[in-house]
């Protein structure tokens, strides 16, 4: 930086411009310079809960932070606030594009990923963020979801067919291939299991949501032999029936999914059994 | 390798390679005049399920509906369970109470007591009952369309739930002034 003060000092006027040209337009010089104009103020209430003073009780903390400096989403702004005010501030995060499902948390009352959930640009309410409902907390905005992935394993969530093709790969129809649009999708970010009311309830026994749609995932793959097997391990009081078509799943669900239609199907098949 | 590793530049180091010069000066700077303020003890991987365990006794659950935003969804479910519990209350408590003292449940004699009420009492006491009636029984319908495979679809769960509203409120004021 000094030496380019100096050589520019001893460029002749006409020629600066052009020999500058090539050091203004470098990466820091074509940033977007942060708006001047009046700041921005909102205020975040998020959830903290520290385990190593486990005694002490969960609280909403505030942050207030200038909207203009920030970037347009939640997480943005978590990420800001992680990084310029409150570096003890403890949040899962990955791809901040919607699809590993690691900022999953409640944001204003609903199941949300972060990266994909707007802020409220509105600066006299503030945004409440909390962690997944009826979770158990690691710390702050961080669910323990072990029981959520013990679940997932359960409906074992793997192609299963006794009688591969002798050649090459499984076949399957364009119609076939259909009844899986919808279901594929699922990025397991748990949004839609920890805003079920049942699963809220009965998570050691009831799968969930996203797990029930995960299990007909595999029932309705014309390529998997299993599908009697898996409906069988469903047909019980808990596993499956504890769904009341509440519906708050698809509800909530940031891929735009249907968890709930999924178990109403499997409700239909296990009725037709 | 070694040498950067011994005096902790590595990461200033990883760290200056996209920096400007200026700051990367300051950077190497920083992290040779200041120390690390933070101390961390060093554990054998075998102690991490008894601090995982020590914690877990004591963790809490993340706050559930009072901090879920009320929706159509399950607001509806629960007024379904809600007005459901009451009516099999009413049915069941109704019908037990007869068994016990027939001459005072009788039907005339119920008549008799309710015609002796004032009118604003008799229009309160039928809505109250008309309400939950009228809801649980369109709501049913509801359910039982979702059960045969119809209106899955957010939208249909919304303009159905909606649908069920609307009508409850024309058949308790239906039921009111029967």
């Amino acid at each position: 930086m000094q030496s380019l003060a100096a050589r520019s000092a001893l460029t002749p006027l006409k020629l600066r411009s052009a020999a500058l040209r090539g050091f203004t337009s470098s990466a820091a010089k074509r940033q977007a310079v942060a708006a001047k104009s009046t700041p921005l103020n909102k205020e975040f209430k998020i959830y903290r809960w520290n385990p190593d003073e486990p005694a002490k009780k969960p609280e909403l903390q505030s942050y207030t932070i200038n909207l203009n400096e920030c970037g347009p989403m939640i997480l943005d702004a978590l990420i800001k606030i992680k990084n310029e005010v409150d570096p003890t501030l403890t949040f899962r995060r990955s791809c901040r594009e919607g699809i590993c499902g690691s900022c999953a948390m409640n944001i204003n009352g609903q199941n949300t990923l972060a990266c994909l959930c707007r802020i409220d640009r509105t600066e006299s309410k503030d945004t409440k963020i909390y962690p997944l409902p009826h979770m158990y907390v690691v710390k702050d905005l961080v669910p323990d979801l072990t029981l959520f992935y013990k679940q997932y394993k359960s409906i074992e969530p793997y192609l299963q067919n006794d009688n591969p093709p002798a050649h090459g790969e499984f076949l399957q129809s364009p119609e076939e291939r259909r009844k899986l649009d919808g279901l594929y999708e699922c990025i397991l970010c748990a949004c839609c299991s920890t805003s079920c009311p049942s699963y809220w309830w009965n998570q050691d026994e009831y799968l969930g949501p996203a797990t029930l749609m995960q299990a007909y995932r595999w029932i309705a793959d014309s390529r998997d032999s299993y599908g009697a097997h898996r409906k069988e391990k469903l047909q019980n009081e808990m596993s499956l029936y504890r769904c009341h078509t509440i519906f708050n799943c698809a509800r909530t669900c940031p891929k735009g999914l249907n968890p709930a239609a999924a178990i109403a199907k499997i409700k239909l098949e296990l009725a037709a059994d | 390798m070694n040498y950067t590793r011994a005096v902790g530049l590595s990461s200033a180091l990883r760290h200056a390679a996209f920096a400007p010069k200026l700051s990367r000066n300051q950077a190497v700077l920083r992290s040779v005049l200041f120390k690390r303020t933070v101390k961390t003890q060093s554990l054998p991987p075998s102690a991490a399920d008894e601090i995982l365990n020590t914690q877990r006794l004591k963790r809490p659950s993340s706050p559930h509906f009072t901090i879920y935003q009320p929706q159509l969804t399950w607001i509806a479910s629960i007024a379904n369970r809600v007005t459901g519990v009451g009516l099999s209350v009413l049915l069941y408590g109704f019908s037990l109470a007869y068994l016990v003292a027939p001459s005072t449940f009788s039907s005339a004699n119920v008549v008799e007591t309710v015609k002796g009420l004032p009118t604003s009492v008799k229009v309160a006491g039928k809505t109250i009952l008309a309400a939950p009636f009228a809801f649980h029984s369109l709501n049913g319908l509801r359910h039982l369309a979702w059960d045969t495979g119809k209106f899955l679809s957010l939208s249909g769960v919304y303009r159905t739930g909606y649908a069920v509203l609307g009508a409850s409120a024309v058949a308790t004021v239906a039921l009111v002034l029967l």
